[in-house]
């Protein structure tokens, strides 16, 4: 079986499973008691006006007519226009997607940059106090909840110190400096998790690895301790942590919810949160499909690096 | 005399914490010469890896600490050394090679980045220079086209290939001293005779020292120029190789041969017992070519195998890995099904049974695996692990427990041992607890698969000894399937010598060890460490035994 040949045919495997998500939001949305057209018409607004609002948005139509008419758009690439926002989904994506990307890079390579040396550390000096501040550590990353982390963060280094924005988000376009700065106390919130987390797994695999023989022979050819442990121990320990740091990335998107409200950035987790609460089925509906795209080609590409990984592992 | 590479003198290896032992090692003295090989022999536990570590500066810190003594090598006193140091010196003059060539290479990394990898560190050669470096020194250790073969990944090697890209990444700056710990013991055996051959042309070429640790005499006889004994930590005697071998001074060097299976089978009468077990045409294939996978790759791990057991016959299975030998064992135990052909258990044929109708015939046929540590469930006493298959087969709990008692009795152990754990027993313990279960379910047909290779050579003796004596008492037969030879050359009744799942000779275990037919069979022999020699010492070694 050819590489590519396997890549191809997880591709085609991506269409049923974005097919079932799409049915399964459409049904869980229409089926919750709820009605989009009454909030959009306000308190005050007469049976007749709800009707007919409701009618505008096609939403008096059979359910299988509804799901066809959208999922019909969907594959010409229309998602349709959001209720609430009264734009076209696609561009109101389009204009949440850098924040919450930034976001999601900056946290994800803070969580790795960190976690991976501190695992390794761990599992080096194994027992040590260095070994019980990194576990204790993670014990703590896990069980304090996002916001908790946000808010200490911001009255440390924002009100305290003064050193950082309390809150907000500055476009790339802006200005690199200034988008950076506002990034950092958010991504390293959210990172606190996936720190924990990530060093965790990285300790218990580089811990495991250690003990094998390729690593005495490694220490018999005068290797160094440093080179030992980055080169031999951590790349065989390598496939479970990129499946952990694989999952994180696909976790992030509840982290980024929470963390986009603490800090008030305009990003998708924000846009989700509104558009649930306004009942906006196009724009709920469209996150929810990039969200699951995103988690299927997230688990393809952890996959793939297995191969690079481990020359052992072939499709 | 020339200066020694190695000299160790009044080593103490001290154990922290709280041990069976304080000392792995003590009171170590040998040396080591330039152009010598000097064999460590003796049983686990008894220190000679230790050793080696000790001389290497591996020894694991949070267990072990050099206590006393000094290790001189070309004169250089090595306990005094810092660990840069030392690391400066491992992989330059002193080298290693270890048991497992299928785990001491990186499986992940290249092989031939892995042999570059002791010029990266010590060397400033660059990458293309290194490179031709480890071709030339591939080509040393005689590996095949080692323009392609320098890019592989140590999974895409056989096991001898392996153990050369070891020997050829020790050996890449000519170290003065080599260690080799068991180099050979993992390898099948034609395999080890070449890995032999190798490991003497490559110190022959630049006059290495060498301390070859193994516990297997033949390979001893094969290369050893010296010979040191060792047992619990101590050296218990050393000498020229001959003298030792021929003239050992010490009991335990005596035990020690004479526990070493004798090449030549004893004279054994034909038994003409009812048949027990009998394969027809045998043919167990992995992997199916189906329309979707036509490229499918289809192993033949056992083809047309034919063979009869009589009750109180040992038939012998012979053959290196990958020959199938234990496939057939499984097949005939039902582990795994057969693909084609018939397995008839007194005349019943189970190969195609159903499950269901099958269980009742379990009882029948019983396996002794290779592992003793691993075949028992750490977490029940070995009283529970041998009456739990009687009890599945409706004995009462209180008639089972009686069994055990009695079969621990039979097996040479306190009955009153059944309600210990496995880890508070011996390897060779285990194996008789391991024979026990067995023989609570009445079995007709005992399957042992390698049941002495995990074990010491004189615990292996006991252990065949024991096998033995239940065949005979409770009037068994047995299939026994083994790579060594000179262990089959004493149980066995007859013998069959597989290649590539096939049965190539087939015959009693004299006939075939007096005028062996099949080349293969030939070159089994010819490999066979110390083929030639006897291990036999004539005064009494029976009372060195200990029981």
């Amino acid at each position: 079986m050819s590489m590519y040949g396997y890549l191809f045919r997880r591709l085609l495997g991506t269409i049923p499973v974005m097919l079932v998500v799409a049915v399964f939001i459409f049904l869980m949305l229409r089926l919750t008691p709820s009605d989009p057209a009454a909030i959009i018409a306000g308190d005050n607004a007469t049976t007749e006006q709800v009707a007919q609002i409701r009618s505008q948005l096609g939403l008096n139509r059979p359910m299988i007519e509804q799901f066809f008419i959208w999922s019909g758009n969907v594959l010409t690439g229309d998602f349709g226009e959001s209720f609430f926002f009264k734009k076209t989904v696609a561009s109101l994506i389009g204009e949440r997607i850098e924040p919450t990307l930034s976001l999601a890079l900056f946290t994800i390579l803070i969580a790795v940059l960190v976690a991976v040396p501190l695992g390794v550390l761990a599992a080096h000096r194994h027992g040590s106090w260095i070994d019980r501040i990194v576990m204790g550590f993670s014990v703590l990353g896990f069980s304090v909840p996002v916001f908790v982390v946000g808010y200490l963060l911001i009255y440390l280094f924002a009100v305290w110190l003064n050193w950082l924005p309390v809150q907000g988000y500055q476009r790339i376009s802006e200005g690199v400096g200034g988008w950076v700065q506002r990034l950092i106390l958010p991504s390293l919130t959210l990172s606190v998790i996936y720190i924990a987390l990530i060093a965790r797994m990285t300790r218990t695999s580089v811990l495991e690895v250690l003990s094998e023989d390729y690593i005495r022979t490694a220490r018999a050819k005068g290797q160094n301790e440093r080179t030992v442990l980055f080169r031999h121990a951590l790349r065989n320990a390598a496939v479970p942590i990129v499946t952990v740091i694989g999952l994180g990335i696909a976790l992030l998107i509840g982290g980024v919810v929470v963390t986009e409200s603490v800090f008030t950035i305009p990003g998708l987790g924000r846009l989700t949160v509104d558009a649930v609460l306004a009942r906006d089925y196009p724009t709920i509906q469209a996150v929810i499909l990039l969200f699951s795209f995103v988690y299927v080609m997230i688990n393809l590409a952890v996959d793939m690096l297995y191969t690079l990984l481990d020359p052992r592992i072939r499709y | 005399m020339a200066e020694p590479v190695l000299e160790i003198a009044n080593l103490a290896v001290a154990i922290k914490g709280s041990g069976d032992r304080p000392h792995a090692v003590r009171g170590i003295n040998l040396t080591v010469g330039a152009n010598e090989i000097v064999c460590v022999v003796g049983e686990s536990g008894s220190g000679k890896s230790v050793t080696a570590q000790a001389v290497m500066g591996l020894l694991p810190k949070n267990a072990m600490e050099v206590e006393t003594g000094s290790m001189r090598l070309q004169g250089e006193e090595l306990t005094a050394k810092s660990d840069a140091d030392l690391r400066a010196l491992r992989g330059t003059r002193m080298a290693m090679v270890f048991q497992e060539p299928m785990t001491a290479l990186n499986p992940v990394e290249r092989v031939g980045d892995q042999i570059g990898e002791v010029l990266e560190v010590h060397t400033d050669l660059d990458p293309a220079a290194r490179r031709e470096r480890v071709l030339e020194m591939m080509r040393a250790v005689h590996l095949p086209d080692p323009e392609q073969m320098i890019d592989a990944y140590p999974h895409q090697l056989s096991g001898g290939q392996r153990q050369r890209i070891m020997i050829a990444a020790a050996l890449v700056l000519d170290p003065a001293l080599l260690i080799a710990d068991e180099p050979t013991t993992a390898l099948d055996v034609t395999t080890q005779a070449q890995i032999l051959k190798l490991v003497k042309e490559m110190q022959g070429r630049k006059k290495t020292g060498v301390l070859f640790i193994t516990h297997d005499f033949g390979v001893v006889s094969e290369i050893a120029d010296r010979v040191v004994v060792m047992q619990m930590g101590r050296i218990v005697e050393q000498g020229p190789c001959e003298e030792v071998l021929r003239n050992p001074r010490e009991d335990y060097t005596r035990m020690l041969l004479a526990a070493v299976p004798s090449m030549t089978p004893p004279r054994r009468s034909p038994v003409s017992g009812p048949i027990v077990l009998q394969t027809d045409k045998l043919f167990k294939t992995y992997g199916k070519r189906s329309l979707f996978q036509p490229k499918a790759r289809i192993v033949h791990a056992v083809s047309d195998v034919s063979l009869t057991v009589r009750r109180g016959e040992t038939l012998g299975i012979v053959g290196e890995s990958g020959s199938g030998k234990s496939t057939v064992a499984r097949c005939v135990a039902r582990l795994v099904e057969a693909t084609s052909g018939a397995i008839r258990i007194d005349d019943v044929d189970i190969a195609s049974m159903k499950e269901a109708k099958f269980r009742p015939m379990r009882r029948r046929v019983q396996f002794i695996f290779q592992d003793p540590y691993r075949s028992l469930n750490p977490r029940r006493t070995v009283g529970e692990a041998i009456i739990e298959g009687p009890m599945n087969f409706g004995l009462p709990r209180k008639e089972a427990l009686q069994r055990a008692r009695d079969l621990m009795a039979v097996v040479h152990l306190s009955p009153d041992a059944i309600d210990r754990y496995p880890h508070q027993f011996s390897g060779g313990q285990r194996q008789r607890i391991c024979i026990a279960r067995a023989l609570a379910m009445e079995p007709e047909l005992l399957i042992g698969d390698e049941p002495v290779s995990a074990l010491d050579v004189s615990v292996q003796d006991q252990v065949l000894k024991l096998l033995d004596e239940v065949r005979r008492k409770f009037d068994l037969a047995v299939l026994f399937i083994t790579h060594d030879l000179r262990v089959a050359a004493q149980v066995c009744d007859r013998i069959a010598v597989m290649q590539r799942g096939v049965i190539v000779e087939q015959g009693t275990t004299s006939e075939v060890f007096a005028a062996p037919r099949h080349e293969y069979t030939r070159a089994l022999f010819d490999a066979a460490p110390g083929r030639n020699r006897e291990f036999f010492v004539d005064k009494a070694p029976e009372a060195a035994l200990p029981h």
